[in-house]
């Protein structure tokens, strides 16, 4: 195996260090190395978005993001969107059962969270389909996802309104 | 509709009676999988553990002439290798069948076969091991056919058939069905086939295993048959089932791609056993579609003869099925390709002749619908063509071949609850099908379709007189209870079933409940998710454990406070006097009183099956259940002529589960069921290339195509609820009968969109375009007039 190399990014709000094989991916790195077990490995290839993390607030597929890729810069997973009480997405997937297996879950809360986040209002049924179109389901038929996603948005452009400057517990650009 | 509003109101008033039955819950599972907390098989993590991966056959169909492990044994970090002969015990999930080694031993019969595995200090080290196995194959011819497989002349597939390629024969007949057919006034001929497709849960399998110190074997999977997978690792490796323990962690998807055992599960308890450390083996998802176990294509010939009418006299069925290179659950499979077919609708005389043959694919299993979701498309796709000959509303055909009620099957299966007319009025008024469907221009159409289907099998796969579900119950003064069962959550939300019952009896919130579940050390033995069994059968064994536990804290209270004990309630925490509600007091103080008198306070259930309610011949008791679901869709698509795009822009779906106890769990089942047929209807095929080795045309998601957020059309769930004395609360099955009627729904509102009919699925471009080709030659000739006054226009040729 290749030499590793020192990997230094902040992760969920936090500064970390983690030696890893440079042909690791961001996957390999978060699961292996760092056991953040949240992100899935549903086809290691790019096609169903079960490993959606953030980097510097965008979704990406960490199965096909080398780990190299991230350093200096921020990256969050679904472990940093917990926070005391719940997340309104957190909340939302539970009121509408959304997650029945669970797997896709934190790959879908993932790009669910970075596109309500950007957008920053209530979005429509067909807005979420289209934002989100790159994850797959194999249990829900997405309805309840949808649902939840919807009612989410709200609770989250109704909670931005309400402070301009404190963010969300785990966001990283505001831990600094 | 005023009997339909009559229930509907009662089902409400008994909500409110209700604690917890048929309320809006949340599961109780669901919060840790989305924190990413939860330890899903492949994020266990063991000291020392090492990596699995099994080399697997290139060819279709050879003979091992020799393998040479030496060089992988060699290698700096590989720690064991094994082979077939490693594995000389065959093994199957169905007993009388036992047709495959967990490595094949003298030859391989698919391109995916596993030949070897090895364990290895990291992945990488173990796929260099895998490639210094050296195979020597001699190549037997291969068939990608069914029938060119049952060719007399044909090379036997299976190392263990019995038959040739001939895996297994049903013929059974019913009544005079060849007089019947003669007698009617009209008889509708086709034929039908049904593609393959294959689940693809997001979980791809996933087994570890452990050797403990005093020598019990632990073995972790991504299984919906705990209990199945614990008897056939005793078999193979010859060790008592004492000395194992399963263990099913959180499971990422299934819908019967888990419910056997796999080569997997073997490998790295074998591996374990050699090496005294932690194996782990992730299948790859290339791996997840060869291993496969998904639906069988089917060929069907049908014969329906109905009277003016539109009622039915008798129905003729041959198919051959497609069975891959092992048995799987085909036995049962080529009965429930006939046997579930005969509700819900009455069918005076029937026969079916089914035959699956071995085949050099990966093999076919049970898919969420096992066996039944392809003669339903043949079926309903005939009385639709019966409909329209007839010049009939294709719902009321239905309705006049109703069994309804209590009724008893042409095959024998005694039928208790039947909500399927309150199911097709359902979806009749919301789909506005009265109004809409003679409106909508030529291109868009409206299409129904009905089903039923088990709620869990009489017989269990193995003979035996034990019961078939048992749950085990425990309460202390600390105010939780805690309940064992040994039942595979799979995401349908069986831990969370079992803590609304439990609730319901004792009076406890959901959140003071822990359900421990699939570990066969600290549960009692279940059989498994599959055959939509679990909230019929070991919801009924809950009931039975919790009720016991409810009369003996409701006499406790009762006796200190003087009164009989049936007039204390267990109820939003609390215990009270049903007549002086104002005198309560806190569960947790009820249940020091009942500790105080009875010491533990323990309870357990069991339900055993009904065993007089199936047929008295053989054979008759595969497909026989306690209560059967009846479902009704009604499908709307969009088609494009020039492309030969079908769009389903709406499906309403009503489900009879007899008593929803979680509604939003409900809905969430009837919701991805038409999500999974519909993907079968339109774009799915699991195939491999006849051309090309019998390699898999696409093993990848992005290849197989599932459907997207986008692709799926909006689906409108409708619950009907006509109890069964059979189920707890009266509930049947909602898992896999809400998938089998939307294939021909589909079907057939693409006849009434554009006047053509799909015969075989998927419904895609190519044949949708040459279906409309036929049908432009006839309307040329003058043989047929334009469907909804557009006539097909004539291509220009140069």
């Amino acid at each position: 195996m290749a030499e590793s190399f020192l990997l230094s990014f902040q992760l969920n709000g936090e500064p970390v260090e983690v030696a890893a094989p440079p042909h690791y991916t961001l996957l390999e790195v978060l699961r292996y190395k760092l056991d953040l077990i949240g992100s899935k490995q549903g086809c290691d290839k790019g096609d169903c978005g079960a490993c959606t993390v953030q980097i510097d607030r965008r979704p990406v597929l960490s199965c096909i993001t080398l780990g190299v890729h991230v350093q200096g810069r921020e990256v969050v997973t679904v472990e940093g969107l917990t926070r005391p009480g719940m997340h309104p997405l957190h909340d939302c997937f539970d009121k509408w059962v959304a997650a029945q297996c669970g797997f896709c879950t934190p790959g879908i809360l993932m790009a669910a969270e970075a596109y309500l986040s950007a957008v920053g209002r209530k979005v429509t049924r067909g807005e979420v389909a289209e934002a989100l179109a790159s994850n797959l389901c194999r249990c829900t038929g997405y309805t309840k996802i949808v649902d939840a996603i919807v009612e989410a948005s709200e609770l989250m452009a109704a909670e931005d309104e309400g402070k301009d400057d404190h963010r969300r517990a785990g966001n990283p650009s505001k831990t600094s | 509709m005023g009997d339909f509003k009559k229930k509907s109101d009662g089902r409400d008033e008994a909500a409110e009676s209700h604690w917890q039955l048929g309320k809006a819950h949340r599961k109780v599972d669901a919060v840790d999988r989305m924190r990413g907390i939860a330890r899903y098989t492949d994020d266990i993590k063991l000291p020392g553990l090492l990596h699995g991966k099994i080399k697997r056959s290139p060819h279709p169909h050879a003979r091992i002439v020799a393998i040479d492990v030496g060089k992988a044994e060699a290698m700096e970090g590989v720690h064991a290798v094994v082979t077939g002969r490693d594995f000389p015990v065959p093994y199957g999930v169905i007993p009388w069948t036992p047709d495959e080694n967990a490595l094949c031993v003298d030859k391989v019969c698919f391109v995916g076969d596993g030949v070897a595995a090895v364990a290895a200090i990291d992945e990488d080290t173990a796929i260099a091991a895998c490639d210094a196995i050296e195979v020597e194959y001699e190549l037997l011819p291969a068939y990608f056919d069914p029938e060119a497989a049952l060719a007399p002349d044909a090379v036997q597939i299976n190392p263990y058939a019995k038959k040739g390629n001939l895996s297994k024969h049903v013929k059974l007949e019913f009544g005079p069905v060849d007089q019947a057919l003669e007698e009617a006034d009209i008889v509708i001929k086709d034929d039908y086939f049904f593609e393959g497709t294959t689940h693809t849960a997001i979980e791809p399998h996933c087994a570890v295993a452990n050797v403990e110190t005093s020598g019990v074997l632990t073995v972790w999977s991504a299984t919906q048959v705990s209990h199945y997978l614990h008897r056939e690792l005793a078999k193979v490796l010859g060790m008592p089932a004492h000395r194992i323990r399963v263990i099913q962690p959180p499971l990422g998807g299934a819908f019967g791609g888990k419910s056997e055992p796999f080569d997997l599960e073997f490998c790295v308890a074998k591996l374990a056993l050699m090496t005294g450390r932690p194996v782990k083996i992730l299948y790859t998802r290339e791996e997840v579609f060869y291993s496969h176990r998904g639906r069988h294509p089917m060929k069907m010939h049908y014969k329906t003869g109905f009277r003016r009418d539109g009622t039915i006299t008798g129905v003729a069925a041959e198919t051959i099925i497609d069975g891959g290179a092992y048995s799987s659950f085909g036995l049962v499979t080529t009965y429930y390709s006939g046997q579930l077919l005969t509700a819900p609708y009455v069918f005076p005389t029937y026969r079916f002749d089914s035959r699956r043959a071995y085949t050099n694919k990966p093999a076919c299993g049970p898919k969420r619908g096992h066996g039944s979701v392809q003669p339903r498309f043949a079926i309903e796709c005939q009385l639709d063509k019966a409909a329209v000959q007839l010049g009939m509303d294709p719902i009321e055909l239905r309705r006049r071949n109703n069994l309804g009620a209590d009724g008893v099957t042409v095959n024998e299966m005694k039928v208790g609850s039947n909500g399927f007319l309150e199911c097709l009025e359902r979806v009749e008024a919301a789909s506005g099908w009265q109004d809409r469907r003679a409106e909508l221009p030529y291109g868009r159409g409206l299409g129904i379709a009905g089903s039923t289907y088990i709620s869990g099998t009489n017989y269990c796969v193995y003979p035996n007189e034990m019961p078939q579900a048992a749950v085990q119950i425990t309460l202390d003064r600390s105010g939780r209870a805690r309940v064992f069962s040994g039942a595979n959550d799979i995401g349908q939300g069986s831990n969370t079933m079992l803590a609304v019952i439990a609730s319901e009896e004792l009076g406890l919130d959901l959140s003071d409940i822990r359900v421990l579940s699939a570990d066969s050390d600290l549960c009692p033995i279940d059989l498994g998710a599959y055959s939509s069994r679990i909230t019929l059968m070991v919801g009924n064994a809950c009931l039975e454990a919790a009720r016991g536990l409810r009369d003996k804290i409701c006499a406790s209270v009762a006796r200190r406070w003087s009164i009989p004990a049936k007039r204390v309630t267990l109820t939003g925490r609390k215990a009270l006097d049903m007549e002086d509600p104002e005198r309560q007091i806190s569960l947790t103080e009820a249940f020091v009183m009942a500790e105080s008198d009875h010491g533990l306070l323990t309870a357990v259930g069991n339900y055993d099956t009904p065993k007089d309610r199936h047929g008295s011949y053989r054979g008759g008791t595969i497909g026989a259940s306690p209560a059967y679901s009846f479902t009704a869709h009604v499908a709307e698509v969009e088609v494009d002529a020039e492309t030969g795009i079908v769009t389903v822009t709406n499906v309403w779906v009503a489900h009879d589960c007899g008593k929803a106890l979680s509604p939003r769990i409900v809905e969430g089942q009837m919701e991805g069921s038409v999500y999974m047929g519909f993907a079968e209807a339109i774009m799915e095929q699991h195939i491999v290339d006849a051309e090309h080795n019998g390699v898999h045309t696409g093993p990848s998601l992005l290849d197989y195509r599932i459907p997207t957020f986008q692709d799926t059309p909006d689906i409108h769930s409708l619950i009907v609820e006509h109890p069964d004395a059979q189920g707890p609360y009266g509930a049947k099955e909602a898992g896999e009968g809400p998938l089998h009627p939307i294939i021909p729904a589909i079907s057939n509102a693409i006849y009434d969109a554009v006047g053509v009919r799909m015969n075989a699925t998927p419904f895609s471009p190519p044949r949708v375009l040459d279906a409309l080709e036929s049908r432009r030659t006839l309307e040329a000739d003058g043989a047929i007039a334009p469907h909804k006054d557009h006539p097909l226009a004539v291509p220009e040729v140069a």
